[in-house]
Formats: C-alpha cells, sequence, structure tokens
C-alpha cells in the first residue's frame, strides 16, 4: 500500500486490465436483443441524391429496418457548430443527407439487422441514383469564380473570413535595411488514425424513454448536451458513457453522425443498435486535420533582428463545419504567430472555406502546430536568406525569461517560461558544434546530414471560459471534480474529463493520494459517465492536469479544510495547532495525539460529534475556471540523414527539452512526448491525405496512408525545464500536443538544412523520397544551368 | 451455410457452427466472447488482431475462422498464469509500453513470437519485428523498451 508523491512515475493502474485483453470498449460491449447498423455513404464528392431504393436491402436476410436522410430528416435535426465567428456561415448539416451529397462518404441512408455482416450485405444493396455535380477540393481554388458551389448560404464557399494584427507590419516593412521574404507554405491534410476508430451502441428504454450512448468519445458530457440540443430528447433522459477509448488525438472531440442516428434509429426499432467503424470508412467520416494553403512573408534585418510575420490562410473546412471547426485555423492559429520572439508586427488573414472534402477539424496540437511549423520554417527560412546561423537568429529575438505573464503582439499573455533556458540546455544536450563538423565532413564524403531546430510555444489549458465566450465558444470550457471519501476512508472520485491513452485513472489517484496521504491503491476513479458524475467538459486541447487537475486539487483542499476541522475537534485541540502530514492529523509538541484520515472519515460518517454547524458525510465537489490559458514550450532539435541518390530521409537522432511546467507523472509525461514527436515526425515525412479533383480520397485506406511505424523514428532524448504555470495552482501546463507541434518543423528545417548548400530553401511535407530526390536533381540541374550561363558569359 | 469447426482457445476446445466467411478475428469476439483481441482496420496493416495460431503469430483479420479448426489458438486472454504476467505483459507493464490499449493485444502477441523466434534482440530487430503493428500513441519508444526488458528478464 503505497502513498504516491506530486512527482513520482507511479506505474499505470489501467494497465494491468489493458495487457490481459480485459479492457471494455465500444465494440466489446454486448446487449441483449442488439442490432447491428451499416452506413450507406456517397462514391461522389458531390452529387445530388436522386432517389433511393431500398427494397433489395429490405428483402435481404436478417435486416430489420432501412432509414434514409429523408424518412429521418425531422428527428436528426441538424449537426452543431460549438464555436462561433463573426459573420461565421453555417449551412445545415443533416446528420443523414437527403438532397445533396457533398462529400466521399457522406451518408445517405443506415442499414438495421440482426448482425453486423447482414447489416453490411445489405447496405451494398441500398440504390442510389446520383447526378454527379463538378466537385472542388482545394481550398484556394473553391473561392474563385466559376468554382463549384456547396452551399447557397456561403458564396464562393468562404465560410468566414478572419483576421488578427498587432503591431503595423505595413509600416515596419518601408524600412530600407529590411529584408522580406516569402514563401508558400503547404500544411497537408492529415487523417489521425486513432487505431480503435468511432463506435457507438444506443441503448433505448421505452419504458422510461431513457437513451443510453456508448460511444468511442473525448467528451461524454459534451456528446449528452448536444445531443439533447439537437434531437430534442431532453437531457435528463439522456446518458453518454465513453468506456475505455483507444486513442482520439482530437477526432473524437465533436458530435457525430452516426452517434445522433444511433439514438434516434434505437427508438424507432426498439432494439440497442451498434455500429462500429470500419477503417476504411474512418478514413473519410471522422474529421481530417490541417489542410492549409498558406502565403506567408517574415520580414528583418541583416543583422537578423525580425521585425514581424504576415500570413495570408486558405483553411479548408471540408463540406461541413464539424463542431469546433471555426476555432482551429482562427484562434489556435492566428495567436501563435509571434512565436517565442519579440516579433513586433503581425498580420494575419484567415479564409474559411467549404470544399467538397470530410470535414476538417482539430487534430492532434490543431492549428498550433501548422502555426509553430509556419513560424518556425520562415525564422529558419530568414536566418537562410541573411546567411546567418538559425540558432542566433533565434537567440537575438527571443522573449526574456518571465514568471507571471508576458503580454505578445497578438494579445495574449504568455504565462511564464525561460525560453532560453530550455535552448540552452537543448544544445548543451545535443553539442551543437560537434554536429556541425560532424555535417562538414559528411558533405565532403559526399553523405547529407542536417539539422533542424525548433523553439516553439502553445497555446493549451483550454480555457478560461469567459475568454472563450468572448470569442466564440459555445460553452463554457472549466472542468470538475468530485472527491468523496468513504466512511472507511477510501476515496471514490469522478473526474469531467475523459481519458483515452492519457492515464488519468493513475495520474488522478496520485494527485489525491500524494495531497491527503491515502494510499492510491485506495482511490476508484469513475470518468465518462454522465450518471456518476457532474458535468465535465472532457479531454482536449492539453486541459485535462491545467483544468482538470486543479479542479480536483480544490476539491482536496476542501476535503483537507473538512477533516482538519473535524479532526482537530475530535483531538481538543485549537485548529492553529494541528498539523496534517502523510494522511495523519497530529497535535503539536503531543505526540500520541493523532488520528488518521481514514480515522476522520469515519467519525464524518458516524456523525456522533461534529463541531457546531458541520454536515455529516465527506463528499466535496469543485468546478475550476483557470484564469488564463497554459503555454508549454521547449527546444527540439531533429537530425537526419538524406540517401542522396533515393532522396530518402532518415531520422537520426532527436532531442527535446521541454518546459511543462510542474510534472505529476514524469513517466507519463515522457511518453506522450514521444508519441506526440511520433506523430510530427509522421507529418513532416510521411502522412498525407490526397484527394483527386473529383473529391476521391486516393489515400483511403491504412495501404495508401503511410502512417508511421516502429523502424521510422531513433530513441528520443527528452529532458525539461520547469517554470511553473501561474494559470493553475497545481503549477502544470499540459503535455499532449507539444510533441507534435514542435517536431514537423524540426524535421523539415533539418531536411532543408541537409539540402541547403545546394540551394534548396524550401519544401513542403511530406518529404517523401520521391520529393527530395527530385529536389537534389532540380537543385543539381539549376546549378548545371547556371554553370553553363556563367560559361556563354565567360 | 454453416460449417461445424473445433479450435481449442487457449487451451480450452470450442466447438460451434459458422459461416465460411467468418473470420477467426470474429470467432474469437463474438462467438467466443475473448474481446481481448482487437480490431483496428480492414486490410490487415494494423496487427492490433494478432493472435497465436498453432504456435505463430497471424493477423485473425486474414483468417477464415474454417482455416482454424483442429487448431490450438492463443489469444492475449491466454498469455497470464493468474496473476503472473508473461514477461512481455510485464515489460508492457513497467516500462510504460502502452497509452490507450488498444494495440497493445496485437504488440504484445507479437513480441511474445518475436521473442520465440529471437530472444536477444537488438533495438533494430525489435523494430524490424513490429513492421506489422501499427501504434499511435507511444512513438512505439517505450513498446521497444518493454520488449527489450522482456528479453532480459527472459534470459
Amino acid at each position: 500500500m503505497a502513498v504516491t508523491t506530486f512527482g513520482e512515475s507511479v506505474k499505470r493502474t489501467e494497465d494491468p486490465r489493458l495487457i490481459t485483453g480485459r479492457g471494455k470498449y465500444v465494440d466489446d460491449i454486448r446487449l441483449s436483443g442488439m442490432a447491428h447498423m451499416a452506413f450507406v455513404r456517397s462514391p461522389y464528392g458531390h452529387a445530388n441524391i436522386k432517389n433511393i431504393d431500398t427494397s433489395a436491402a429490405l428483402d435481404s436476410p436478417g435486416v430489420i429496418a432501412v432509414f434514409t436522410g429523408a424518412d429521418l430528416q425531422e428527428e436528426l435535426g441538424g449537426l452543431p457548430v460549438g464555436w462561433m465567428l463573426p459573420d461565421l456561415k453555417q449551412p445545415p448539416h443533416p446528420p443523414l443527407a437527403f438532397e445533396t451529397v457533398r462529400y466521399l462518404g457522406d451518408a445517405v441512408a443506415v442499414v438495421v439487422a440482426d448482425t453486423a455482416y447482414q447489416a453490411t450485405d445489405a447496405a451494398g444493396l441500398v440504390e442510389v441514383d446520383y447526378e454527379v455535380l463538378p466537385a472542388v477540393v482545394n481550398a484556394e481554388a473553391a473561392t474563385k469564380d466559376g468554382a463549384p458551389q456547396l452551399h447557397q448560404e456561403a458564396p464562393n464557399n468562404v465560410g468566414f473570413d478572419w483576421e488578427v494584427a498587432g503591431g503595423d507590419y505595413a509600416e515596419a516593412i518601408k524600412d530600407p535595411d529590411v529584408i522580406v521574404v516569402k514563401e508558400r507554405i503547404v500544411n497537408q491534410r492529415l487523417i489521425p488514425n486513432s487505431m480503435e476508430t468511432r463506435g457507438v451502441v444506443a441503448d433505448y428504454d421505452a419504458g422510461k424513454g431513457n437513451i443510453t450512448l456508448y460511444t468511442s468519445t473525448q467528451i461524454p458530457h459534451l456528446v449528452k448536451l448536444l445531443f439533447s440540443l439537437v434531437t430534442g430528447w431532453p437531457e435528463q433522459k439522456v446518458r453518454v458513457v465513453a468506456p475505455d477509448v483507444g486513442g482520439g488525438f482530437g477526432s473524437k472531440l465533436y458530435l457525430y453522425a452516426e452517434e445522433v442516428v444511433a439514438g434516434i434509429v434505437a427508438r424507432q426499432v426498439k432494439r440497442p443498435v451498434k455500429w462500429i467503424e470500419s477503417r476504411s470508412e474512418a478514413y473519410v467520416s471522422t474529421a481530417h486535420g490541417r489542410d492549409h494553403i498558406c502565403d506567408a512573408e517574415i520580414a528583418g534585418k541583416k543583422d537578423g533582428e525580425i521585425v514581424g510575420i504576415k500570413v495570408n490562410l486558405y483553411a479548408n473546412l471540408g463540406a461541413y463545419l464539424s463542431t469546433f471547426a471555426p476555432l482551429i485555423p482562427t484562434y489556435l492559429f492566428g495567436l501563435m504567430l509571434g512565436g517565442v520572439y519579440k516579433m513586433p508586427n503581425v498580420e494575419c488573414k484567415v479564409h474559411g472555406v467549404f470544399t467538397n472534402t470530410t470535414p476538417v477539424d482539430a487534430y492532434r496540437g490543431a492549428g498550433r502546430p501548422e502555426a509553430a511549423y509556419l513560424v518556425e520554417r520562415m525564422v529558419s527560412r530568414f536566418a537562410q536568406e541573411i546567411g546567418r546561423d538559425p540558432i542566433a537568429v533565434r537567440r537575438k529575438n527571443m522573449l526574456a525569461a518571465h514568471k507571471n505573464g508576458r503580454a505578445v503582439t497578438t494579445g495574449v499573455m504568455y504565462d511564464s517560461g525561460d525560453y532560453k533556458a530550455n535552448l540552452n540546455k537543448a544544445l548543451e544536450i545535443f553539442d551543437y558544434p560537434a554536429f556541425r563538423k560532424e555535417q562538414r565532413e559528411a558533405r565532403r564524403e559526399g553523405k547529407l546530414l542536417g539539422v533542424g531546430i525548433s523553439t516553439y510555444i502553445e497555446i493549451c489549458g483550454m480555457a478560461p471560459s469567459a475568454v472563450a465566450s468572448s470569442l466564440g465558444a459555445g460553452a463554457g470550457l472549466w472542468e470538475s471534480s468530485n472527491v468523496r471519501l468513504h466512511p472507511t476512508g477510501k476515496a471514490t472520485i469522478y473526474i469531467g474529463t475523459s481519458p483515452h491513452g492519457q492515464g488519468h485513472e493513475t495520474t488522478m489517484a496520485q494527485l489525491v493520494s500524494s495531497e491527503i496521504g491515502i494510499p492510491i491503491e485506495d482511490v476508484e476513479v469513475l470518468h465518462g459517465d454522465t450518471d456518476q458524475g457532474q458535468f465535465g467538459t472532457g479531454t482536449f486541447g492539453s486541459r485535462s492536469l491545467a483544468v482538470g487537475g486543479a479542479a480536483l486539487f480544490n476539491s482536496l483542499q476542501k476535503v483537507k479544510a473538512k477533516t482538519h476541522r473535524l479532526a482537530s475537534h475530535l483531538l481538543e485541540a485549537d485548529p492553529k495547532f494541528v498539523t496534517f502530514e502523510n494522511g495523519t492529523f497530529s497535535v503539536e509538541d503531543i505526540p500520541d495525539k493523532t488520528l488518521t484520515i481514514q480515522e476522520v472519515a469515519g467519525q464524518a460518517y458516524a456523525a456522533a460529534n461534529l463541531p457546531p454547524g458541520m454536515e455529516p458525510g465527506l463528499e466535496e465537489v469543485s468546478f475550476f475556471d483557470p484564469q488564463n490559458f497554459a503555454w508549454p514550450n521547449g527546444t527540439h532539435l531533429c537530425v537526419v540523414e538524406i540517401d542522396p541518390d533515393s532522396g530518402q530521409v532518415k531520422v537520426q537522432r532527436y532531442v527535446a527539452v521541454d518546459d511543462f511546467g510542474n510534472v505529476l507523472n514524469p513517466m507519463i509525461v515522457d511518453g506522450m512526448t514521444h508519441g506526440g514527436v511520433a506523430q510530427g515526425i509522421g507529418q513532416a515525412l510521411s502522412e498525407q491525405a490526397v484527394y483527386s479533383d473529383d473529391g476521391q480520397l486516393l489515400s483511403g485506406s491504412l495501404m495508401d496512408y503511410a502512417l508511421p511505424s516502429a523502424d521510422m523514428f531513433p530513441m528520443m532524448e527528452l529532458d525539461r525545464t520547469v517554470t511553473p504555470s501561474p494559470s493553475n495552482p497545481i503549477g502544470v501546463k499540459g503535455a499532449g500536443e507539444a510533441g507534435t507541434i514542435a517536431a514537423s518543423p524540426a524535421v523539415m528545417n533539418a531536411v532543408i538544412d541537409a539540402l541547403a548548400h545546394l540551394g534548396v530553401k524550401h519544401m513542403d511535407m511530406p518529404a517523401t523520397s520521391e520529393k527530395v530526390w527530385r529536389a537534389i536533381e532540380d537543385a543539381k540541374e539549376a546549378r548545371r544551368a547556371a554553370r553553363s550561363a556563367a560559361r556563354a558569359r565567360g | 451455410m454453416s460449417t461445424e469447426i473445433t479450435v481449442t482457445v487457449n487451451g480450452t476446445a470450442h466447438t460451434a457452427s459458422v459461416e465460411p466467411r467468418l473470420l477467426l478475428a470474429h470467432f474469437l469476439r463474438d462467438v467466443l466472447d475473448l474481446t481481448g483481441t482487437h480490431i483496428g482496420c480492414d486490410t490487415s496493416q494494423c496487427g492490433a488482431c494478432t493472435v497465436h495460431l498453432n504456435g505463430e503469430a497471424v493477423k485473425s483479420c486474414t483468417v477464415f475462422a474454417v482455416q482454424a479448426n483442429g487448431s490450438e489458438v492463443t489469444t492475449v486472454e491466454g498469455l497470464a498464469d493468474g496473476d503472473s504476467y508473461s514477461h512481455v505483459q510485464q515489460g508492457f507493464w513497467d516500462e510504460h509500453g502502452l497509452q490507450c490499449g488498444f494495440c497493445t493485444p496485437g504488440m504484445i502477441m507479437t513480441a511474445e513470437a518475436l521473442l520465440k523466434q529471437n530472444p536477444n534482440p537488438s533495438e533494430e530487430e525489435i523494430r524490424a519485428g513490429l513492421a506489422g503493428n501499427y501504434c499511435r500513441c507511444t512513438g512505439y519508444q517505450n513498446i521497444v523498451n518493454a520488449i527489450g526488458a522482456a528479453a532480459k528478464a527472459g534470459r
């Protein structure tokens, strides 16, 4: 029986069930009489539905019912948007399309059958007569005159125009000493690929009129609220359960069509229904990420001083607005364009554009990886242009260390950080001079070695509700906790966050144990069942510990305060002289006058001798709303070797120094950093969603989409600096997304560094063998042409 | 149209009448209710459904249940001896080799087979041995460490 401490690498309490095959994911749920659903999806990017013939499907063995979009139009309502922007266009988003399909995979009908095999068979027998329409998949092209139009509510397919500015960029570049470097930067579309696809089981209780949705989600409480709002189902009769969830990375952070359809269909057929997304289906029906086309400028002087950055972004929204789509390419992108630099002038325009593609929303980092990639690429690009070392340029422009708030050009307030300390520590681990020497020697041998750096910062710990609301949030973004100490002194807590790999059952219990001194084994952590506890917001935006952990910490302070008062009363001592340590209350200078917290808990329930006015029992709730976001930051360094003959890029070394504020469980934080970095490397080197011009997804399966495998990575070398965040009482910042945010620019800067002496200045991700090989060949050709031009002149 | 098959799973013989098209993965999960074997894709790439068929690691989504007739199958549920985990399971726990846990059963079954063939693999050999298994959470680093730790424990 162990009492754990803050900062200890406690092994995960989730793992015994997960390593023995006893986890419980949605697909593991079996209910009596459960039927199965399969969706009929559009095979076209854009088409009108002329007719749907369900007769053959209805005759197929085991089929219970077939519903089209028109059949359920009224019951299903429209999918919601959870973030408003000024003049945001909000075209209707029916869960089942009934007039027009607007992307490959848009669902048009659902088949319900006794078995999953039967449902899939019958879905193939639903005959849909389509009138195919012209499609557009590129966000910039979609805004041009004559482009196919998706929604009458959004002329030229523009969903919103948004901007942020600070300083005066136009004025700053009038200085004759200022050099402006321009680059078109494409941040490619990605497909999240959590290893568990989505899935939902809907269980309708006809007697009570209640519905239970078991769904693979990051936000059970928000799913409950949004499901209720969309369908009109009374909220108190809706229960949502997120069981074990097999990863999310942002893609399970919305109310999805299938969740709404499952609830309504279960009521229609009066049987529990299950839908499990196939992987190929997930490629088109689960939200994608990124997809930015950006014209960027960075301006500065020959001595390395950067004076500003300007951005004009076409952000692809996909065919409809997903729940948080308007937030991602606006605030989470534009506010981060100053990076860790003084960056006195920032100008950013964003055009959110509808296209005939799967809706785009948050994917690990969500807006911040796009911003960090842009800033870090442009800073290195600027250094290359003026012939200076990218590290020297960074150092020259870096913000000074601060402990409690630093206002930056985009109008936000960074919480705390020592950016140069990260840089220095990373360089020390890495040994930069030694690498540059090795690189020179390697070049002499014809090898291509490069180092890339990114000194990133990101905004997380979502979010101060009043600030978020003023920017467009449709719901509060606080977090909640409930701590119940039982009469035996054991604890059950309910947290509003909803883990899907983050290990909250361990870390939250660890926080309880470290605060009130009960063994971690005595803490049961409940989450993800809206009937078990108070409303919570969920797990996304690296918020669970910075906001949810803070809520738990506050509940624990209330428990401590009550037990302290009760213990003092029972010990017949002045509370001033009663101390609490390691789970025991003691009276100063009287060694044998002690009570354990377990004994005090028993007394709270026995209620035989309570102080005047104290209520019996021992249960406390807290709702924590932070005053500011949290801002993790760090320095990542990456070495790549490129095979000059094939263009293949191999990551040889990866060093990361991060400031996550205080760290509760280093083992878990390191694990998240590994995974985050791997996803960033994946974007840099292999992953890319590709659509044909008519809206077919060419990278539509795991055979065609290059998910990173184990042999792509070296052992990552991690270290930390710590500047506690003033945004929450436990000083933590959040670690879930930082690796992804930092890694892709570090890798791409390394790729360009390896090729820079050949004349290569920029390359869009992913740096596939073919793209790198072409860049090498093009550079050779350009040099040959330059030489012959010189000869001709001479 | 059904076929009667008998498959010994984790030491217990099961006889069932199945459709010829039923995948072994679905037989284990839906007929025998052994839901530790996960299904993460439909193109035989992800490896989450890896089990042992007559001692060899196979992706149970690419084997029909009828093909396993008369065979011995081991799933992740069959590895631990009571509360005593296999070296690989223990390695995954000790080295934080899992986060969401969805790929974990397939990773563990693949690692068990890998260590049977090569009890002392190098880091490179471990990474190559995981070529058929995807993980999206861990960046593979602690999975590699877990398998290394299991190899050490087995020596």
